[in-house]
């Protein structure tokens, strides 16, 4: 689908032709990661549907405990510091940001009064300026007002280096002001057709209260006695915590919503392994929801069979796939490997690159190994199954990969290994410890070796694989091996940094640390001038169709190989009445759970 | 036996009292025999052994033969041993990882024993400055966070430790070397203690007024009486070694994550146990009978070693 | 020559250096190991890259590694056990939260331990290959080949699913009152330590038995039943005492691991306890609390050897230490 095409059925949408439901199934078949295309209509000075919220509640409280399972128990509760998903999940059950995005990509206002858009004048014709209208009446836990301050100093807070918070990536390069006591003005520095960062979503965007945090802003952050008790405007409030063990909050009896929470407590466990947390609610009931069930479908369709809870998907934006490293890891030039002054002797051939893909199994990947978890995909940028693409499709051909072996001149050596010109197609694959990554790394070893390429299967533990430490050989930024596998989250509901992974100023260097997002090294100058094509561009039409032809030129070019689309897997309690978001935290909706009778 | 007939005049004794002198080794082998457990542990031990070195020329099913087909499937003909999660079968599996877990286990308990052996009698004989370093050096890696330090080994020498001695032996020396390494502490501090109280004992007095050296004392009354925990020590680290070879794996220390080895079936098993249970069932069970085997011969051998023995 | 005051003192004055020492090597094996805690950061592509950068600096972690170990000497002597990176929070509260659970799971499944081994190993001894003893034998062989995250499950599958007697998620705050508190936390109690315990049981009874063996055939023992001494006298007097000095040694080496915890049994019924503490500061790499758990650990690794030798001298008068 082209941009014309995309720019017509935006019309179509406000004239009424089209529902709003239709076109995001439309748009996000095409690649696009569904928030975008709700920003789309956004943009375009569509307003934004609300999702109906089927919970009707007649009275605050009376549901009892709500008991949920993580099994990475929170660490911190300031939300600026939240690191991890499970920090931030701890903190959204205290704080709130301004609005939250649903499943389907909508920004659904929690302490804004209105979402922003062209049409109510919160958003400027020229892309700079975002005006966010706040919620009157709302109070803090301590019985404080939530005034605009508050927000303005949530700026301030993040974005001063000294603070060390890890929002700031949120708030930098941008000024934010209070116009009146209940709205704000945020002014950033450059064109930015992407606004809804700063105080949205997850944790990240939460904000927490100036007057008790106003001492601790810069260098003296970590000396806040609120970082481990947190006083916000959510649903409940803090009771006690251990770090990595116990989150506890206590209904909010004057919270900003009416008739809500339902549960009168709220319990959060942490600790443990994804397999019995999945029991604890799948199997014997003890809890009422578990968080991230990154276990077997074999397994968990037997608990599941315990009659107590089931297993709830929620299609994400996130990824499981290979990356093919176009340097060469092998050969150390300045002290470092996988340089990008070298090239990778074998994978540069795009023919053993075509191979490796028609190589990799994904249908039974997610048969066998992932389940309702993982659905075998062939691009980059993804959605639900029942939504994808038709530019790209999943393919698993031994036949056809030695044919194209072939074709490009790799024959079958003496050992059974092809080879070209004294190069072997032998490669080292590399992946984090976790037990369905092992098994896929086997069943992919399986298939190359009937090709004709062979395998080192190679296992990093996920402190050292993840870690920014400099000194390791083994984290994934610098790939020093020709093959490896992991998932990258899509966690901000947008495009735009989900791809710059591809980019050549985004190479992963000595240089740079290592920090750098491009571990591939793969590089195309159209894709260069396309990705900054559409950082500038408000036209969201446009926009839109350059990230989708971004995602064909990565995938048709085989630089990295989609194995499974990760939809979140949780577990929840039969009885219990929930919304999830793929492109939030768990708790984005906490005010509206609550049990069925 | 009076208090004065020490071992060492009672092998005298019994020495001369025979017609043709036998050696130690064969003195030691006749009295071996007569411990019927430890005969059978020996024969059982062998048998593992015997197994997994032949097994896979004679059950030449692939490792790594993967049939979706064949998923979960409980013994059968095809599969005596069942197969696992991805169809692939467990005989298999189970003798080329036996290989390596008893290979693991046996040469991991010897370092550990070993080193603790040496480090405890050395300790224990000698007073002030000795066994103050040496005491502080077994504090020191008993207060070793174990992670941490792992990681750091596997830093420092994977790459160097492959480059000289190739993959697949770099990694078994250095699996061996840090279990072993990890569990002589223990061991030491058993055989100080006993060395403590043994270097005091009548028996040993009596040696010593004899005239007999200190090596001497130390190889023919001391040790031999100090070798009870040692024994004990050996077999709980053969489990335990074979235990920690599966561990090390998941912090990529170990051999590469398609090898299978007991410790780690044994692991990959355990979420499946109420699914399939035999997937657990047999490596749990040779570890069982490893280490059952290889008591029974320590046994055999404390008891044959020393004179005043409880089995006649 | 029995044990004197000065002996004692000087064995203190050596084990401050000794410390000293060990927990330099700590240190240096911590600052060196790989990873950083910034992974989550560093994964996620939303937060810059001078985030994990500025954090570094803040935390100290680009200083030579003696400038930072001087400075975690000086804090650590003015009572400051440093800052967690993961929680950012002191370490020293941290811990103490931890402390009152671990003490309570581990330090009864040791103790239950003692109960098991001490009574069941010497009887087993005095009574070698009797049919008590070959049973005992195979149970405790069954008891250390299987490993600790097996017996777990397996406990799990029959008491919380099959009989749903007992549930197997630990809290460490429950709510209820009463009588119920105690029977709350009686029930979930029960599986963590028994797996512990009877892991722990398995091999000191074999070490028990042996210890025992070894001081049964010893020539004063035979004397003493030669002199018609009753069998209880003779086992509790001679052999019991004779064969402490093991059982010391081994109890010596298992009380730091009470502080330390139990790792995989605390991850199995989510124990917060000092061991799961540990190792997701080590998961997370955060070295301030792995550094300050295993200084902790290793004052009292020192401190129970200090006190087993002082205990064998009372055990057997005999023994000289000097």
């Amino acid at each position: 689908m082209n941009e014309q095409n995309i720019r017509g059925l935006i019309e179509e949408v406000r004239e009424g032709k089209l529902a709003r439901r239709d076109f995001m199934t439309k748009m996000v078949s095409l690649g696009l990661a569904a928030p975008f295309a709700g920003h789309l209509l956004l943009n375009a000075g569509i307003a934004q549907a609300q999702t109906p919220s089927t919970f009707k509640p007649t009275k605050r409280g009376g549901g009892g405990a709500l008991k949920v399972l993580w099994w990475q128990g929170a660490t911190l509760l300031n939300p600026h510091f939240a690191t991890g998903t499970k920090d931030q999940d701890g903190c959204r059950i205290f704080y709130e940001p301004l609005a939250s995005w649903d499943k389907d990509g909508n920004l659904i206002p929690n302490l804004a009064a209105e979402i922003p858009s062209a049409a109510n004048g919160g958003l400027s014709k020229d892309g700079k300026t975002v005006i966010w209208k706040l919620k009157r009446g709302v109070t803090w836990h301590d019985g404080k007002p939530f005034t605009s301050a508050d927000v303005v100093f949530n700026w301030e807070y993040a974005s001063d280096p000294a603070t060390a918070a890890v929002s700031i990536g949120s708030y930098k390069d941008m000024k934010v002001e209070a116009t009146d006591s209940h709205t704000v003005k945020i002014t950033f520095n450059k064109v930015t057709p992407f606004w809804a960062i700063p105080f949205v979503g997850g944790a990240q965007g939460s904000i927490i209260p100036k007057h008790l945090f106003e001492a601790y802003k810069g260098a003296k952050s970590r000396e806040s006695p609120n970082n481990l008790k947190p006083v916000g405007t959510g649903p409940f409030k803090f009771v006690d915590f251990t770090p990595g063990d116990m989150v506890r909050g206590t209904i909010n009896t004057a919270y900003h919503e009416a008739n809500k929470p339902f549960f009168d407590s709220v319990e959060m466990k942490g600790g443990g392994d994804s397999v019995s947390a999945a029991r604890a609610v799948l199997q014997t009931g003890e809890y009422d929801f578990a968080w991230n069930l990154q276990v077997e479908d074999e397994i968990l369709l037997k608990l599941e069979a315990g009659g107590k809870g089931k297993v709830v998907v929620i299609p994400s934006g996130d990824i499981e796939f290979i990356q093919c490293n176009f340097t060469d890891p092998n050969i150390e030039i300045d002290g470092e490997r996988s340089s990008i002054k070298t090239k990778h002797p074998v994978l540069t051939d795009p023919s053993v690159r075509q191979a490796l893909s028609l190589l990799v199994d994904r249908a039974s990947v997610q048969k066998f190994i992932y389940g309702r978890a993982g659905i075998a995909t062939a691009d980059f940028i993804n959605n639900p199954p029942r939504l994808r693409s038709t530019a790209n499709k999943p393919e698993f051909n031994v036949d056809k990969a030695i044919a194209v072996l072939e074709a490009g001149g790799w024959k079958k050596g003496g050992d059974g290994i092809r080879e070209k010109g004294g190069k072997k197609l032998k490669f080292v694959f590399q992946t984090s410890v976790n037990q369905p990554r092992q098994k896929t790394q086997a069943i992919i070893k399986q298939a190359c070796q009937k090709a004709g390429i062979e395998l080192e299967l190679k296992a990093i533990t996920a402190a050292v694989f993840f870690s920014s430490d400099v000194g390791n050989p083994d984290t994934y930024t610098k790939l020093y091996s020709d093959l490896q596998m992991y998932t990258t989250t899509m966690n901000a509901p947008d495009a735009e940094i989900f791809m710059n992974q591809y980019v050549s100023w985004e190479f992963a260097t000595k240089a740079n640390k290592w920090q750098g997002r491009n571990s591939t090294r793969w590089s195309n100058p159209d894709y260069d001038a396309l990705y900054k094509a559409a950082q500038g561009e408000l036209d969201p039409v446009k926009r839109a169709s350059m990230y989708i032809k971004m995602n064909d030129m990565v995938v048709q070019d085989h630089a990295v190989v989609p194995v499974v689309s990760r939809p979140r897997a949780r577990g929840a309690n039969l009885k219990l009445r929930f919304s999830e978001s793929g492109w939030d935290s768990d708790f984005w909706a906490l005010q509206d759970w609550h049990r069925e009778a | 036996m009076a208090t004065t007939l020490t071992p060492n005049t009672a092998d005298v004794i019994a020495e001369a009292a025979r017609p043709k002198p036998i050696s130690l080794a064969q003195d030691i082998w006749r009295r071996f025999k007569r411990h019927r457990l430890a005969l059978l542990g020996m024969i059982v031990l062998m048998v593992i052994v015997v197994g997994v070195i032949i097994g896979p020329w004679l059950w030449t099913v692939p490792i790594n033969e993967i049939d979706f087909g064949a998923r979960l499937k409980p013994p059968s003909a095809i599969h005596p041993f069942g197969t696992d999660d991805l169809g692939q079968d467990l005989l298999a599996r189970m003798l080329y990882g036996g290989r390596i877990s008893i290979a693991v286990g046996l040469a991991a308990m010897f370092i550990a024993i070993v080193v603790g052996t040496i480090v405890g009698a050395i300790a224990g004989m000698s007073r002030g400055f000795v066994d103050t370093a040496l005491m502080w050096l077994t504090d020191l890696f008993l207060s070793l966070p174990q992670l941490p330090l792992l990681l750091l080994i596997i830093y420092l020498f994977r790459d160097t430790l492959k480059k000289i001695v190739g993959a697949e032996v770099g990694v078994f020396v250095m699996v061996v070397v840090v279990i072993g390494g990890f569990r002589w502490m223990p061991v030491a501090r058993l055989v100080r203690a006993q060395f403590l109280s043994l270097r005091e004992k009548e028996f040993v007095e009596a040696a010593r007024a004899l005239g007999a050296s200190r090596t001497r004392q130390v190889a023919r009354h001391i040790l031999p009486n100090a070798l009870g925990p040692v024994i004990v020590a050996g077999t709980i680290d053969v489990a335990a070694a074979i235990i920690a070879e599966s561990t090390l794996s998941f912090l990529g220390l170990g051999f590469p994550p398609d090898i299978p080895t007991w410790g780690r079936m044994l692991f990959d098993a355990k979420d499946y146990l109420d699914i399939a249970p035999y997937w657990a069932l047999f490596p749990g069970m040779l570890i069982f009978l490893t280490v059952l085997s290889i008591n029974y011969i320590g046994d055999g051998l404390r008891d044959a070693l020393d004179p005043r023995r409880v089995m006649g | 020559m029995t044990l004197s005051g000065t002996y004692v003192l000087r064995r203190v004055l050596i084990a401050l250096p000794s410390l000293l020492g060990i927990s330099l090597v700590l240190f240096t094996v911590l600052a060196l190991a790989p990873g950083d805690p910034f992974g989550d950061i560093v994964s996620n592509p939303n937060i810059p890259a001078e985030v994990a950068a500025n954090l570094r600096i803040k935390f100290g972690m680009d200083d030579p590694v003696m400038v930072r170990y001087f400075r975690w000497l000086f804090a650590m002597l003015h009572g400051d056990w440093g800052f967690s990176f993961a929680s950012r929070i002191d370490v020293d509260t941290l811990i103490l939260q931890r402390l009152p659970t671990t003490l309570l799971v581990v330090g009864s499944s040791q103790i239950l331990a003692l109960l098991i081994a001490l009574p069941v190993g010497v009887y087993a001894a005095t009574r070698p290959y009797s049919l008590f003893d070959q049973i005992a034998n195979t149970l405790t062989f069954i008891g250390f080949s299987l490993p600790t995250f097996f017996t777990g499950l397996m406990l799990i599958l029959v008491f919380s699913i099959q009989l749903d007697w007992l549930p197997f998620v630990y809290r460490s705050d429950i709510t209820s009152t009463g009588w119920h508190f105690y029977w709350d936390h009686f029930k979930q109690t029960i599986m963590p330590v028994m797996v512990l315990a009877l892991f722990q049981a398995a091999s000191w009874t074999r070490y028990v038995r042996s210890a025992a063996l070894d001081v049964v055939k010893l020539d004063y023992v035979t004397t003493a039943r030669s002199k018609g001494l009753k069998e209880r006298v003779v086992v509790l007097k001679h052999v019991v005492r004779n064969a402490m000095i093991p059982v010391v040694t081994l109890v010596a080496l298992q009380v730091p691991a009470i502080f330390g915890g139990a790792i995989v049994t605390e991850q199995i019924f989510r124990v917060p306890g000092i061991g799961s503490l540990l190792i997701s500061a080590i998961l997370a790499n955060d070295t301030p609390v792995i550094m300050a758990v295993t200084f902790v650990f290793s004052c009292l690794v020192i401190s129970f050897n200090l006190l087993a030798d002082i205990l064998y001298a009372w055990l057997d008068p005999r023994i000289a230490l000097g």
